[in-house]
């Protein structure tokens, strides 16, 4: 187990070289007409050129761009990421708590996705044909056609008129004040829009998933032979049915992540809440690179450990799987 | 709901159907006709479409039609009964009358009926950019105004441009999957084809592009398009930053096809016969993978909405004049416009509907076509 990790982080090396040159390129793209420095001179006319060009000495923006690139991957290995332009501040500073904020969204959506998925997934396909399950497969359906903005806006008008939650941003204004229980009964309250807002896609996908998986593992034989042997129905279910059924969902567990953090993105923008979706946007806003370019790194980088989680996990679920 | 129709089949092996041989497209529209919800998706999206193509006749209004006097008016109401009791025959509405321009606060004057008239003159326009004509399906005299889903902040009307945005929302899946297609399943049938080095290279790219978030890519890419690209153009680079983050996925499925039927002995007859490795690529081993291509295109396309929705949403799709679902739902993002002006919000609903009826769709198409894939 601990050879296959580390043959895992052996090749992520390469993986993460390509993810940073396709960061550098993405934003390489943009005509030149458009850079940062560019947009200040629009916006200040009365910058000289000659501070700008110090400007974009300062920050290593006069090189050419391969060089620009090498440069910046070599920093990147002593883990210095660059400075903002916008902010002047080193962009780890930035991404760092954005990066949390994000993790502590989607892992959260995560859990409640699971934690209301499976049981509904169960319930539909121990009683498939019922009128719930039914209703529970169309609703499904429905879920996964709202797009996370759309259910962040309605969730948004709800709240405002029924004044229950707070509407926006991850902490109240008189945070800093208060005790620590309070801080996170605080977080705790802000969490709970963003999480329906990117949880109810998530749920949809994952019943379906889990009804799927639990009706194929309910017609098989083992279970037959199960019944046979005398075990309570309960246990037939549990033990033999849902242990089997659960093993492929473990592998979306990656493939959920992913999407959940696109989706955060949409969320963080409508509900202002602080996270790496609202850093990217503003920051490809303002063609502050450096900034893009790290979070875009970081996003990925959260994805490949989601994955990598996925399948460490995956190993302890299923002992069938071997990896030798 | 698929489970009693994937039984179908079996159920109904009755003489009639042992009589005649069907093609398997036949058989599988037999099956696609069985599933309702499949049914419902597709007739949605017909009437979606044709009010797409209709849309200038549709609205009541052009696209840039705007009565600065009354932004963010609420929908106008239809009546049959007046303020006096009687009742008409035609429906019929009142003119708005500005309470406080401020707010702003509307009111229907009452004092005046307006009929609610049809096929009558407006703009002129042209429909499928061929025939002109100045009709509507839908008009009222002035001073009276048919905003039947209200105004947004220039006193445009929603329902006009809702129609006329349809046409982004609605085309920009297909013309995706009209571009990532062909990549995918060339490089995806090229990688398991070949194997080896080629293999290893355009495995390897895709592993690079499924690392990141997919949307902060499409984010990214689609903020250096150059702001100056007209409508048309900033639609197909929308497309094609779609295609490249979105090909991949498609490829590495394919190739796995590929890889377990190259060695079959049809594909090898084809390259004992001399033919091209493209020719052989192309025409015998890609034509095997058709049942999970068109059933990923079809559940490809809502994803694609979503997403153009999506980057619409932020600012960084479609751009203002032309206008898209999402760019329409983006006015509803201001807490003050989102809960006094709640009619905003029903972009999203159509969203969500042509979402629906594709998903209902390709659900019921993998179904027909190929039950080994599905899900619940």
């Amino acid at each position: 187990m601990i050879r296959y990790i580390a043959r895992r982080l052996i090749l992520l090396g390469p993986l993460l070289l390509g993810i940073t040159f396709v960061s550098w390129a993405a934003i390489q793209l943009a005509p030149g007409s458009s850079d940062y420095f560019q947009s200040l001179v629009l916006q200040y006319p009365q910058i000289s050129p000659q501070r700008i060009a110090a400007l974009r000495a300062e920050f290593g923006m006069d090189q050419p761009p391969l060089v620009q690139y090498l440069h910046w991957l070599w920093s990147i290995v002593h883990l210095n990421f660059g400075y903002s332009f916008a902010y002047n501040v080193p962009v780890a500073w930035l991404i760092g708590s954005r990066a949390l904020n994000t993790l502590l969204l989607s892992v959260t959506s995560l859990v409640v996705a699971w934690a209301l998925a499976l049981p509904l997934g169960i319930y539909s396909a121990v009683h498939q044909y019922s009128a719930l399950d039914g209703a529970l497969s169309a609703a499904a359906f429905v879920a996964i056609s709202v797009p996370s903005f759309f259910s962040a806006l309605l969730l948004l008008y709800a709240a405002f008129w029924t004044h229950l939650l707070p509407l926006q941003g991850l902490t109240s204004v008189d945070f800093d004040f208060l005790p620590w229980w309070d801080k996170i009964l605080d977080v705790a309250r802000h969490l709970v829009l963003p999480t329906i807002a990117l949880g109810v896609f998530s749920v949809g996908g994952l019943m379906r998933y889990m009804r799927t998986n639990l009706l194929d593992v309910l017609r098989s034989d083992y279970l037959q032979t199960a019944r046979a042997k005398g075990l309570p129905e309960r246990a037939v279910i549990f033990r033999h049915g849902v242990r089997n059924a659960i093993n492929p969902l473990v592998t979306l567990f990656g493939f959920e992540l992913g999407g959940l953090l696109s989706g955060a993105a949409f969320v963080e923008n409508v509900l202002g809440y602080p996270g790496l979706g609202r850093l990217v946007l503003e920051a490809v806003l303002k063609r502050d690179v450096f900034v893009v370019m790290g979070s875009l790194l970081m996003g990925s980088v959260l994805l490949i450990l989601g994955n990598l989680t996925a399948d460490i996990m995956l190993a302890y679920v299923d002992p069938r799987i071997r990896y030798d | 709901m698929s489970q009693d129709a994937a039984a179908a089949p079996r159920v109904s092996a009755s003489p009639e159907r042992a009589g005649r041989s069907r093609t398997p497209l036949q058989l599988a529209w037999r099956r696609l006709r069985r599933y309702r919800l499949a049914v419902v998706g597709g007739v949605t999206l017909v009437c979606l479409y044709a009010a797409m193509v209709l849309a200038p006749f549709l609205a009541p209004y052009a696209l840039d039609y705007s009565d600065r006097s009354l932004f963010y008016a609420p929908p106008v109401g239809v009546h049959l009964i007046d303020a006096r009791g009687r009742l008409h025959l035609r429906p019929f509405v009142y003119a708005y009358r500005v309470v406080d321009a401020s707010l702003p606060a509307y009111a229907p004057d009452t004092s005046r009926t307006y009929d609610i008239r049809f096929f009558v003159h407006g703009a002129p326009y042209r429909l499928l950019w061929l025939v002109p004509s100045d009709i509507h399906l839908l008009g009222v005299d002035s001073p009276a105004r048919l905003f039947l889903l209200g105004t947004d902040q220039f006193g445009r009307d929603l329902l006009s441009r809702l129609l006329y945005g349809s046409a982004v929302s609605l085309l920009i899946g297909i013309l995706v999957v009209l571009i990532t297609f062909p990549i995918g399943m060339i490089l995806g049938g090229i990688a398991g084809y070949y194997g080896g080095i080629i293999d290893n290279v355009i495995m390897r790219s895709v592993e690079v592009l499924a690392a990141f978030p997919s949307f902060y890519l499409l984010l990214t890419l689609a903020s250096v398009l150059p702001p100056t690209l007209s409508s048309g153009a900033r639609l197909f680079m929308i497309s094609a930053v779609f295609s490249f983050v979105g090909w991949g996925g498609l490829a590495r499925v394919l190739r796995g096809i590929v890889l377990g039927i190259r060695d079959v002995e049809f594909v090898l007859a084809a390259r004992a016969a001399g033919l091209p490795d493209l020719r052989v690529i192309v025409r015998h081993v890609l034509p095997t993978t058709a049942s999970y291509v068109i059933v990923a295109a079809t559940l490809t396309i809502p994803g694609v909405i979503l997403g153009e929705s999506g980057l619409s949403f932020l600012g960084l799709g479609v751009q203002e004049p032309s206008t898209s679902w999402g760019l329409l739902l983006a006015q509803a993002q201001s807490i003050e416009a989102l809960t006094q002006f709640p009619w905003l919000l029903i972009p999203g609903l159509l969203i969500v509907i042509a979402v629906l009826a594709f998903n209902f769709l390709g659900d019921g198409v993998r179904d027909a076509l190929d039950p080994r894939q599905r899900v619940a």
